[in-house]
């Protein structure tokens, strides 16, 4: 499946070159993943993502990627770049400090094709420890007052609620590796969120859920999650942190 | 049983083996450390009631604690619904086979049957 192109026209002065390696797979008529390798051209600003369009544009426009907002935002660009999950739109080719770069989709994920994943149980874990509000009056209700909290109640979560669920932190989990049912960091760590919140008042049905024989105990300490979030959140932390309110710890 | 009560029975033994297994190795230290092991020494440790309670209780915690391990292990490696009831009960019977099969040697040694 190897493949080596490059492109020669608008070279600028500072411009250097890469090979990029792409992982290519298409379930649906490849026995197994391989490599197609492309020679690019990159500038210090230039995004892993970008080099990947490049190729797009110029060699194979048949490269599956997902991306959509191409600066941290939106989630989707999640991939294996030489070997670490990262996003592609957040990591320039400069600072892999590396002659080749190889992409590669993210662990732990159905791949739909090439460097596509599936997200459904990315998102069905998500949806399942109730990422949203639980009590029973509201602030929408016009003489209802809003839900103050202070500087630091929202220190107890804040960190967690930059989660952009691009499932880097679920790639990286060695327990996700193996243990299909696990909820995984990524869950967890939003149900620590919720859960921390002072107007949240679902901590018991939340805690329930993830009281499971696949559940938060299934979690053993590695912490490769909180090592790849490009976010900042430290999903290990947040799941130690529920932990505590489990063992009684925490109320 | 909710997997939270396990996991704090897991925790529990760990700690308490930990605990019990000190004062297990500092009994080795009461004389030469080979010494202690000698047959008739052996047979005398199991003869004296607390320290016999003792093993006994170390046999315990340690035989859930391992026990739930290995049902944590296997629970990780593979899922399914047969195969996931199949190891905790398997586990279950393990863990009990083991403290019968150790209480017996515990309990003869100090009733001097053996
Ligand atoms: C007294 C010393 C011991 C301490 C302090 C201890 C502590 C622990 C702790 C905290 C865990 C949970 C780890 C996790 O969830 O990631 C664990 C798991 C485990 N323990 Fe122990 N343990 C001890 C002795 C033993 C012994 C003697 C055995 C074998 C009979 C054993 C077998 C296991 C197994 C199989 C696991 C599951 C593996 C895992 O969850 O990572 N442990 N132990
Ligand atoms: S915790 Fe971090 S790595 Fe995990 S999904 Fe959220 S933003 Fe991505
Ligand atoms: S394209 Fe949106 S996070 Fe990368």
């Amino acid at each position: 499946m190897a493949q080596v192109s490059s492109i020669s026209n608008e070279q600028s002065q500072t411009a250097k070159s890469v090979t990029l390696k792409i992982s290519r797979y298409n379930p649906e008529h490849d026995e197994s993943s391989g490599f197609m390798e492309f020679n690019v051209q990159y500038e210090k600003w230039t995004t892993v993502l970008e080099a990947i369009l490049d190729v797009k544009k110029h060699f194979d426009h048949s490269v599956a990627v997902r991306y959509s907002c191409r600066q941290a935002t939106c989630g989707s660009c999640g991939m294996i770049i030489n070997g670490k999950p990262r996003l592609a739109c957040f990591t320039k080719i400069s600072e892999l400090d590396s002659n080749v770069v190889t992409v590669e989709p993210m662990n732990n994920f159905p791949v739909i094709r090439d460097l596509a994943v599936k997200f459904e149980k990315l998102f069905d874990t998500h949806q399942k420890i109730k990422p949203y509000l639980i009590r029973d009056d509201t602030e929408l209700v016009s003489d209802e007052k809003e839900f103050l909290q202070t500087p630091e109640e929202v220190e107890q979560y804040i960190q967690f609620a930059n989660c952009i669920k691009c499932g880097l932190c679920n790639s990286a989990c060695p327990t996700m590796a193996t243990d299909s049912s696990f909820v995984g960091p990524q869950a967890l760590a939003q149900a620590y969120r919720y859960v921390a919140d002072s107007r949240d008042k679902g901590k018991d049905s939340r805690l329930k859920i993830i009281d499971d024989s696949h559940g938060i105990w299934r979690c053993h300490f590695a912490g490769s999650c909180s090592q790849v979030c490009p976010k900042g959140v430290d999903p290990a932390m947040g799941i130690q942190l529920l932990r505590g309110y489990m063992l009684g710890f925490k109320s | 049983m909710r997997e939270s009560t396990v996991m704090k029975i897991h925790y529990g033994t760990a700690l308490a083996a930990v605990a019990l297994v000190a004062v297990h190795i500092l009994m080795r230290l009461t004389m030469g450390y080979a010494e202690s092991l000698e047959y008739e020494n052996v047979l005398a440790n199991y003869k004296f009631v607390p320290y016999a309670i003792m093993l006994e209780i170390i046999l315990v915690l340690l035989a859930v604690h391992g026990f739930n391990g290995l049902r944590v292990i296997l629970l990780e490696l593979k899922q399914g619904r047969l195969y996931e009831k199949s190891v905790s009960y398997g586990c279950l019977i393990g863990m009990i086979g083991l403290i019968a099969y150790g209480s017996r040697t515990i309990i003869m040694t100090n009733m001097g049957i053996v």
